[in-house]
């Protein structure tokens, strides 16, 4: 059963993933982005991550791509990218790098040290791992310092985005 | 039960589309759009460990970085916008001042 | 003061300091009183040194005083002491008694130029030089005093510099000279490798032990230093550039080129007495060179215009003479020599000054005429020179040079007598020839000098006359025949026998008495000879020199020609050198060392053109190296 689900999810998200960088409307790449951000909540569940795959639906499809998709729309971005590109090297390079990432990452896992990492997950996990009263807690004593950064910096962003994007004069 | 190898793998696999979509394509949305893909891949790569060794600091690292790419996400909107109301256009080829 | 020996030179010293340092801040009559005090305060100190080692007996007049020790360096020793013996006070009171003279003289000549002060800075510099390499006790001493007076001889010949002349012929005299203190620098080396040491008691007490009589050691140290002191006295081959350093301020050719700096090399010889007896390939080779020079200075001085000129090639002649004296062993009597020479040729060098100021700088002779009764102390001065050259009894001349004669006749050869005697005959010849020209006959028509002239200033005069009365008693010092007359010989004696010497090395004087007194008058008949030809061919047949530079043409054009010497020196040795100095400087400096440089910059340049092209001004390139740089920082912790 797992590995069903894993398989499908795992196909959607990289169908969805390459279609929404070959997509030349702004607004397909977005659906399609969302599609990948779905499946990997899917994913999530599947590895305990109650919490976090609820969030990612909430968080990021759900404000985060609504943000962009308000962006494309309010720019009035159409069909993109008729001029070619001006760049050069960028092609044959950028393909030769992706082929040697991939067969780093190939290595890495196949590697000795890694090998017997990633077979089977066997123990099972706490019953409080994944649930937000799990991570609250730690949140909320062992990384408290964070967290109050990262509130910070959300404030930071906040005033970021608004200076950013005011208008001149 | 599926070995964590695949879940590295497929991460991988979605962290590189993303730095594809950096790589080869000029709109600054879809840009940032591939960013975002890249962030999540990195998302399931620390989910996929905290399981592997029961621990919860994974996830919470994850929320970190949904933090970060949510302040990235606006900050970076905000830019687009500004250089939108510049030229008239998201292609980031036309921001070349940098020359030399 | 014999304990403060080192007065002697430093007071010059630090005169030179003075004019030197505040040049602009002294006036004409501070700088000329500072030196001129400076030097007349080193006299005094010699003269008291003299007085003080005369007090003492013959055998103990040997003051070694050390100021400190210069270098200490593993075996090598080097000290800064001044060594006071017959010989060295003999050249002190010369030096500094001349040089007196001649600061007083200049202080006239030299009104109302602008390098007033630099002129007495370097003359007094020239001073300390010189009695550094008088009073030294070891090689390196005088070594440096050899060095500075070279330095001090360029400085003033060179010091209208802004002449082209003057400056070419400061640079041939310091070039020449170099080549001189190279067989010197040589010299001392070879000393050093055999002595260990360059003390003069060191070398000159152990002379016979160390050095075979005869041997290729001793030939090769004596002919080595003979090098150096040919460049220094200007002697065969060394001597092309006296003439030429007739350019600088007639004071100077007095003070350097005729009493003191050219004096240098007939004391060195005289010093070092002991090497040179030692070999005697050396000293032939001596008495050859000093005999070939005189003969050949005397000739080429016959047909000279150049008032400066004859001069010039008349001390080179005397020169020789000294150098026949020692090379025949009669070390006193070239020193004998080199004290009347000194007094006489300074007071013809300055007398010439005088000339030249008063025509306002004329100096060819043959639009001179007539200045007898218009200068009448410089030609009183001027004719007691000449009488004095030219041998004639009982100015100093005749005593020294005849002193000479007789030991070439008798420690030498009568081939050398003879040629000695026709140079003599050529040197009362050409300095009478100076007189009559000068002083004596009526200008020609038309060749009347500018505006009538005025004789000399008092501060001019006073040395001339001084000078004059020198060279008139000075001789006395030596009076030959008569038993224990000759005092100078006895005084310096000590300094050449000092030092233990195999026997067959001594030379032997002889002691013909009726012999000595013929040939005094035969010296004299000559000299007189020569004054009548003079005479006779510039004031009686006055057409008779032309006509005869006519008849012999080819033999007048070589000697006017100085034998085309320097135009030989030219060929061989300065064209080669400048062709390859050109080259070197094309290939090597601009080629080599700037066009490194170049490249190098040109290097920077291009390769930054094409290295800029890495900024793109593209976002996406950018992200593209920082991805690649992730990958390879991956690959390289998969490799490790």
């Amino acid at each position: 059963m797992e590995t069903l689900l894993f398989w499908l999810l795992a196909v959607m998200a990289l169908t969805a993933a390459v279609s929404m960088i070959i997509q030349r409307n702004p607004v397909h790449s977005a659906l399609f982005l969302i599609l990948t951000l779905l499946s990997l909540a899917g994913l999530f569940l599947l590895l305990s991550a109650h919490f976090l795959a609820v969030i990612q639906v909430i968080v990021y499809a759900g404000a985060i791509m609504v943000l962009f998709l308000f962006v494309i729309m309010l720019l009035d971005i159409r069909r993109t990218e008729a001029a070619p590109s001006r760049v050069k090297g960028q092609k044959t390079l950028g393909i030769l790098l992706g082929l040697t990432f991939f067969l780093e990452t190939i290595l890495v896992l196949r590697s000795e040290d890694i090998r017997d990492l990633t077979a089977a997950i066997a123990v099972a996990p706490d019953p409080d791992f994944g649930t937000a009263v799990g991570l609250g807690r730690s949140l909320f004593t062992s990384y408290v310092f964070p967290l109050q950064l990262a509130a910070v910096l959300l404030f930071v962003a906040l005033i970021g985005a608004i200076v950013l994007s005011k208008r001149r004069g | 039960m599926v070995p964590i190898a695949n879940y590295l793998v497929l991460s991988a696999m979605l962290f590189l589309i993303g730095v594809m979509g950096v790589l080869f394509r000029r709109s600054a949305l879809i840009i940032f759009m591939s960013i975002e893909l890249m962030l999540n891949a990195v998302n399931l790569s620390f989910v996929a460990f905290a399981r592997l060794w029961n621990e919860a600091d994974g996830q919470l690292f994850v929320m970190f970085i949904f933090t970060v790419a949510a302040a990235e996400a606006a900050v970076g909107l905000a830019i687009v916008i500004a250089l939108f109301r510049q030229r008239d256009s998201v292609d980031v080829d036309d921001v070349n001042l940098m020359k030399g | 003061m014999l304990h403060n020996l080192w007065l002697i030179p430093c007071l010059p010293l630090l005169g030179s300091l003075i004019n030197g340092l505040w040049r602009r801040n002294l006036s004409e009559t501070s700088a000329g009183s500072i030196a001129c005090a400076a030097v007349g305060l080193s006299c005094l100190g010699a003269i008291m040194a003299f007085c003080e080692l005369f007090s003492l007996s013959p055998p103990e007049r040997s003051v070694e005083v050390v100021v400190y020790q210069w270098v200490t360096s593993g075996d090598f020793q080097a000290a800064m002491g001044f060594w006071l013996d017959p010989l060295s006070a003999v050249m002190l009171l010369v030096v500094t008694g001349v040089g007196l003279l001649i600061h007083i003289y200049s202080i006239g000549y030299m009104h109302g130029d602008a390098g007033f002060q630099r002129y007495f800075a370097y003359l007094n510099l020239f001073v300390f030089s010189m009695l550094l390499l008088v009073l030294g006790n070891n090689f390196l001493l005088m070594f440096l005093g050899w060095e500075g007076v070279g330095l001090c001889s360029y400085l003033l010949i060179g010091f209208w510099f802004t002449r082209q002349a003057a400056a070419d012929a400061g640079k041939k005299a310091f070039i020449v000279n170099r080549v001189g203190d190279f067989g010197f620098i040589l010299g001392v080396f070879l000393i050093f490798v055999s002595f260990g040491s360059l003390q003069f008691r060191d070398v000159f007490g152990s002379a016979a032990q160390q050095l075979v009589p005869g041997g290729a050691m001793a030939t090769a140290i004596a002919l080595l230093l003979l090098l150096g002191a040919t460049g220094k006295s200007a002697q065969i081959p060394l001597y092309v550039w006296l003439p030429d350093a007739m350019e600088g301020p007639t004071p100077v050719s007095a003070l350097i080129h005729a009493a003191t700096m050219v004096t240098a090399g007939v004391y060195m010889i005289s010093r070092c007495s002991v090497l040179y007896l030692l070999a005697p390939a050396a000293m032939a080779a001596v008495t050859l060179i000093g005999l070939l020079t005189a003969l050949m200075a005397a000739s080429i001085a016959l047909v000279q215009t150049d008032i400066k000129r004859v001069l010039a090639y008349s001390t080179i002649s005397q020169l020789g003479y000294m150098f026949v004296a020692c090379g025949v062993g009669a070390f006193g009597a070239g020193i004998f020599h080199l004290v009347t020479h000194a007094c006489f040729k300074a007071l013809l060098f300055l007398g010439a000054g005088a000339v030249i100021h008063a025509l306002d700088g004329e100096q060819d002779i043959r639009r001179m005429g007539g200045l007898k009764d218009q200068l009448p102390i410089t030609y009183a001065t001027f004719l007691v020179g000449s009488l004095a050259i030219a041998g004639i009894f009982p100015f100093a001349g005749f005593f020294s040079k005849d002193e000479i004669l007789w030991a070439a006749l008798t420690e030498g050869h009568f081939l050398l007598w003879l040629v000695a005697a026709i140079a003599a005959v050529m040197t009362s010849f050409y300095m009478f020839r100076l007189v009559f020209l000068v002083f004596h006959r009526q200008p020609r028509a038309g060749e009347a000098p500018l505006h009538p002239p005025h004789e000399a200033p008092a501060l001019m005069r006073l040395p001339l006359l001084m000078l004059a009365g020198l060279s008139v008693v000075v001789g006395f010092i030596g009076i030959p025949i008569i038993e224990g007359a000759h005092l100078l010989r006895a005084y310096l004696e000590p300094v050449f026998t000092r030092y233990p010497l195999p026997l067959e090395a001594l030379s032997q004087t002889s002691h013909r008495p009726g012999l000595e007194v013929v040939m005094l008058l035969i010296s004299l008949a000559l000299a007189l000879g020569g004054i009548f030809m003079a005479q006779y061919l510039y004031l009686i047949d006055v057409t008779l020199p032309e006509r005869l530079s006519t008849r012999f043409q080819w033999a007048y054009r070589v000697l006017l020609g100085k034998y085309f010497v320097d135009e030989f020196y030219n060929y061989l040795v300065i064209a080669p050198i400048k062709r390859v100095s050109a080259w070197l400087w094309a290939e090597v400096d601009v080629g080599i060392v700037d066009g490194t440089v170049n490249q190098a910059g040109a290097f920077v340049w291009r390769d930054s053109a094409w290295l800029s092209r890495v900024q793109s001004g593209f976002v996406r390139n950018y992200a593209l190296s920082i991805f690649l740089g992730a990958v390879v920082v991956i690959g390289y912790l998969i490799i490790r």
